[in-house]
């Protein structure tokens, strides 16, 4: 078996903590073409470019020989929502994607409909956020991601879609199951692996069944949130199809909290790990804003994405693309590449021009930003304020498998107490 | 590159001592203000303003606060940084003096500089007729307060609405009044709405959007007097195709006048076409001869642009001010050859019958225009503009976040016209003339002539035509 090249090595779960080396060792091809025909794009300059690309697809029926299922040699190469579902908003192209995002942000935060709804939640997200702090009196010991990081988006994207939150308890299965089965790297597929990847595929199936029998039921009788308005809406590009409504509200429902859970997560980590920091959000708690974006900066929550092709021959940074190929955009790599970030490596809560791809950039720019943006700066600025001399039990902590959407599957932090 | 030791003092020593004067209290004069200080700048600064506002941000004027989302005194910039300023507000600036170097003022005041700069923007031009012009009901919008009386007076539900001329103003406020449920006839001289800045191609498809919308829309036609009831309120407006319409509020949107008048005497190189500049902001003498101690931004600078031909270009957009601001700033406090050159690919944006429309480079440089990606009918697509196999421009509708990606195929002086994206094409990609109006002959240009013979005594001489 010959070397592994530094992109399998990434994908690698023993790597998951720290692909950073490798991602260093990438960015010295920017447009590094896999032995699998899949092209890495490591650089800052590199993917934006091809972010705001009209020849890049996002649409992964549109790459041949890797639609949904075909490559048996690839288990996993499925989106969570691609199996068996109607393309979503992130993996389709104009004009459908048009359509359906700008029906779907006028229920989000689109004037005229809506354009209080994100800033409206504050209140309830610092309600939220000051509760789950309170339940941690008398603790000398926690867990970032279950008491902390997860409940809060989960709580708000629950009432932002109108899904009820005593079903939680299934969907987060679900979820589970799909992200666990969700594994690009190159370990062996194990029947354990197997398994899972059979695990996933049902938890994606009942996930899509539990949305379309909700929106089922929002049809019949409307009621609050964002699903509701969707399945109702009658807005100038007309009513969504069924099947779109239910892998979109897949989509909203899944990324919506997910990626929360992490950067929340990957916020305290990072700030544990950089007491300087810490130090400087406690003493200023006014840099939360800036900090958040160099948190999403450093550690993004989206590591890469998967499903864009080239649809004609791309000649970029020496390379030529070729009409069909796979090509990963790596946001995590970019966001730490020198060329583009003085001293990638450090935290800096106050970097100037930190225009940072945590959000991606171009068409598919994250839909929940703001939403996100709200969540995350309430949750780690009252972290920082709130929890007494908090120092971290295990580093690195154990990461989940899944290497798009990273994170830590628990972080346990050992606290002096909870202030007012 | 290290700056030679005596050179680095000299320009430090101008850092911590100098007097910087900043004529014009709007975007550009407070971003350059900001930016002098994030250069280190520790001088003392005075910024004059003839409207007695802190600078205040204009494109929400023509939408959000005509529609009475946002109060017009609620629109003031967001400060970047502490500027700690001597502000001059509500007194204008009425000369230059070049050889005392000193800006004189309104009342009488004399502010001493070493550095100037000039970023006095522009007016909106009046109704030529001063009488007509003083009817009530009869607007114009530019400022915070005229924003504030046209408010006011939609609100106010008039019967019906007239507005001449469909540039970028008159076509927001048209759609305000629409979605106000206002009656509104616009009328424009030209072909169709927004030929100046975006063709006649471009034109057509602002016009459908306008009667869609149903505002009475009348082109190729000119206003030609307005008249006032007993009271002196509007009733109704003469058409130069003898037509008559009855209107009882009329907004003249007849584009801006560069505000030079105070510059008159000062031996720079300014005029109706705005006051010429090198790329780093550096004002000329009438002569054409770069100065050390003037400086322009803005929407009434002029300078040459690389992209286009190295033509002289004067740019009325909102990121013009800002980075042209930045870029004069740090050169005012900095020496060769650490200066910048203001590069911008201009670019403007509009929100209008509720479609977002954008641009990026320079439009009416192409003379052709291709449709690039999306759907004309749904008022959803990019579009390119060429010149000789070239392109130089793009203009979206509801398409905003494909500016990027044209904007880098300009910088790079792609092909046009482009490469065809990957999906969503139109039906035709075949380029058409991008129907640009001839450039006409300014009127009334200030006379420059030369005299004298020899190198030292050859000079320019301004004579400015009686108003």
């Amino acid at each position: 078996m010959s070397e592994e090249t530094p992109w399998q090595q990434v994908l690698r779960h023993e790597n998951r903590a720290n692909p950073y080396p490798f991602y260093a060792e990438l960015r010295k091809t920017p447009v590094a073409r896999q032995p699998n025909g899949t092209y890495v794009v490591s650089t800052y300059r590199e993917v934006v470019s091809l972010l705001h690309d009209n020849r890049v697809s996002s649409d992964p029926t549109k790459r041949p020989g890797t639609a949904p299922g075909a490559d048996p040699a690839e288990p996993g190469t499925e989106t969570i929502t691609a199996a068996d579902l109607e393309p979503s908003i992130i993996d389709s192209d104009p004009p459908e994607h048009d359509r359906n995002r700008s029906t779907m942000l006028r229920h989000f935060y689109g004037p005229p409909q809506s354009p209080h709804q994100i800033s409206d939640l504050d209140p309830e997200i610092r309600r939220i956020v000051a509760g789950l702090l309170d339940n941690m009196k008398g603790k000398t010991r926690i867990d970032v991601v279950d008491d902390f990081a997860y409940p809060l988006p989960v709580t708000v994207i629950c009432k932002v879609l109108g899904v009820p939150l005593e079903d939680e308890p299934r969907f987060h299965a679900w979820i589970r199951d799909a992200l666990e089965s969700f594994d690009l790297g190159p370990e062996p597929t194990s029947e354990e692996i197997q398994r899972e990847v059979a695990d996933g595929h049902r938890a994606v199936q009942e996930f899509g069944e539990y949305i379309t029998e909700l929106l089922d039921q929002y049809a019949e009788q409307p009621g609050p949130g964002m699903l509701s308005a969707m399945v109702h809406d009658d807005g100038p590009e007309g009513r969504m199809s069924q099947g779109t409504l239910v892998t979109n509200a897949v989509l909203l429902l899944f990324a919506g909290h997910e990626t929360t859970v992490n950067l929340i997560a990957h916020s305290v980590l990072t700030l544990l790990r950089h007491p300087e920091a810490l130090e400087k959000l406690r003493r200023r708690p006014e840099l939360i804003v800036p900090g958040v974006e160099e948190l999403l900066r450093f550690e993004s929550s989206v590591q890469f994405w998967h499903t864009r092709s080239a649809l004609d021959d791309i000649e970029i940074a020496g390379t030529t693309i070729p009409k069909g190929a796979p090509i990963f955009l790596l946001y995590g790599a970019a966001n730490r590449d020198p060329q583009r970030f003085t001293d990638p490596d450090e935290v800096d809560l106050e970097r100037p021009d930190n225009q940072h791809l945590g959000y991606s950039q171009g068409i598919h720019f994250c839909f929940g930003a703001p939403l996100a943006r709200l969540e995350v700066q309430a949750a780690v600025g009252e972290f920082v304020r709130r929890v007494r001399n908090p120092r971290l039990v295990e580093d690195p902590p154990p990461y989940r498998r899944n290497q798009i959407f990273r994170g830590p599957r628990q972080v346990p932090v050992d606290i002096d107490g909870i202030t007012d | 590159m290290t700056m030679a030791a005596p050179i680095a003092e000299l320009v430090r020593d101008y850092k911590a001592n100098a007097r910087i004067v900043i004529v014009g209290a709007s975007l550009a004069g407070l971003r350059a203000a900001e930016t002098l200080r994030a250069e280190g700048f520790t001088g003392s600064l005075t910024i004059i303003g003839d409207e007695p506002y802190e600078p205040y941000d204009r494109p929400p004027l023509s939408k959000q606060v005509l529609k009475g989302w946002v109060p017009a005194d609620h629109t003031e910039l967001p400060r970047l940084r502490h500027v700690d300023a001597d502000w001059r507000l509500g007194v204008a600036a009425t000369g230059l003096d070049r050889d005392t170097k000193h800006v004189r003022l309104a009342n009488g005041d004399q502010v001493p500089y070493d550095r100037v700069l000039i970023a006095t923007g522009t007016r909106a031009r009046q109704w030529p007729n001063p009488t007509e012009a003083a009817l009530e009901g009869v607007f114009a919008l530019r400022t915070r307060d005229h924003a504030a009386r046209l408010q006011q007076a939609l609100a106010a539900r008039p019967s019906r609405v007239l507005v001449i001329g469909a540039g970028f103003v008159g076509s927001e406020v048209a759609s305000v009044c629409r979605e106000l449920d206002l009656p509104v006839t616009v009328a424009e001289r030209g072909p169709a709405p927004l030929v100046g800045p975006l063709g006649g191609v471009i034109g057509e498809i602002a016009a459908e959007m306008q009667r869609d919308h149903g505002v009475d829309l009348r082109c190729g036609v000119g206003v030609s007097s307005l008249e006032g009831d007993a009271s002196g309120h509007v009733r109704r407006a003469q058409l130069s195709d003898d037509t008559t319409i009855e209107a009882d509020m009329v907004l003249a949107a007849l584009g801006s006048i560069r505000n030079v008048e105070w510059l008159e005497g000062s031996g720079l190189a300014a005029g109706i076409w705005g006051v010429g500049c090198d790329a780093g902001g550096r004002a000329f003498d009438i002569n054409g001869v770069v100065t050390d101690s003037v400086f322009v931004a803005g929407d009434v600078a002029r300078a040459p642009h690389v992209l286009y031909e190295y033509e002289f270009l004067a740019m009325e957009h909102w990121d013009n001010a800002v980075l042209g601001a930045e870029v004069t700033a740090h050169n005012m406090v900095n020496l060769e050859p650490h200066y910048y050159p203001h590069l911008l690919l201009p670019g403007f944006w509009s929100g209008q019958f509720g479609v977002n429309i954008k641009s990026v480079g320079v439009p009416p440089f192409g003379d052709e225009i291709a449709f690039v990606q999306g759907s004309v009918k749904d008022r959803r697509f990019a579009a390119a503009y060429g010149h000789r196999g070239r392109i130089v421009a793009a203009v979206t509708f509801n398409q905003g976040k494909w500016l990027p990606h044209y904007a880098g195929l300009i910088e790079r002086s792609a092909p046009f016209p482009p490469p065809p994206s990957g999906w969503d094409q139109p039906d035709d990609l075949k380029p058409i003339p991008a129907e640009f109006p001839e450039h006409g002959v300014p009127t009334a240009i200030p006379d420059v002539v030369l005299t004298g013979h020899d190198p030292s005594e050859r000079r320019a001489e301004f004579r400015p035509r009686r108003r």
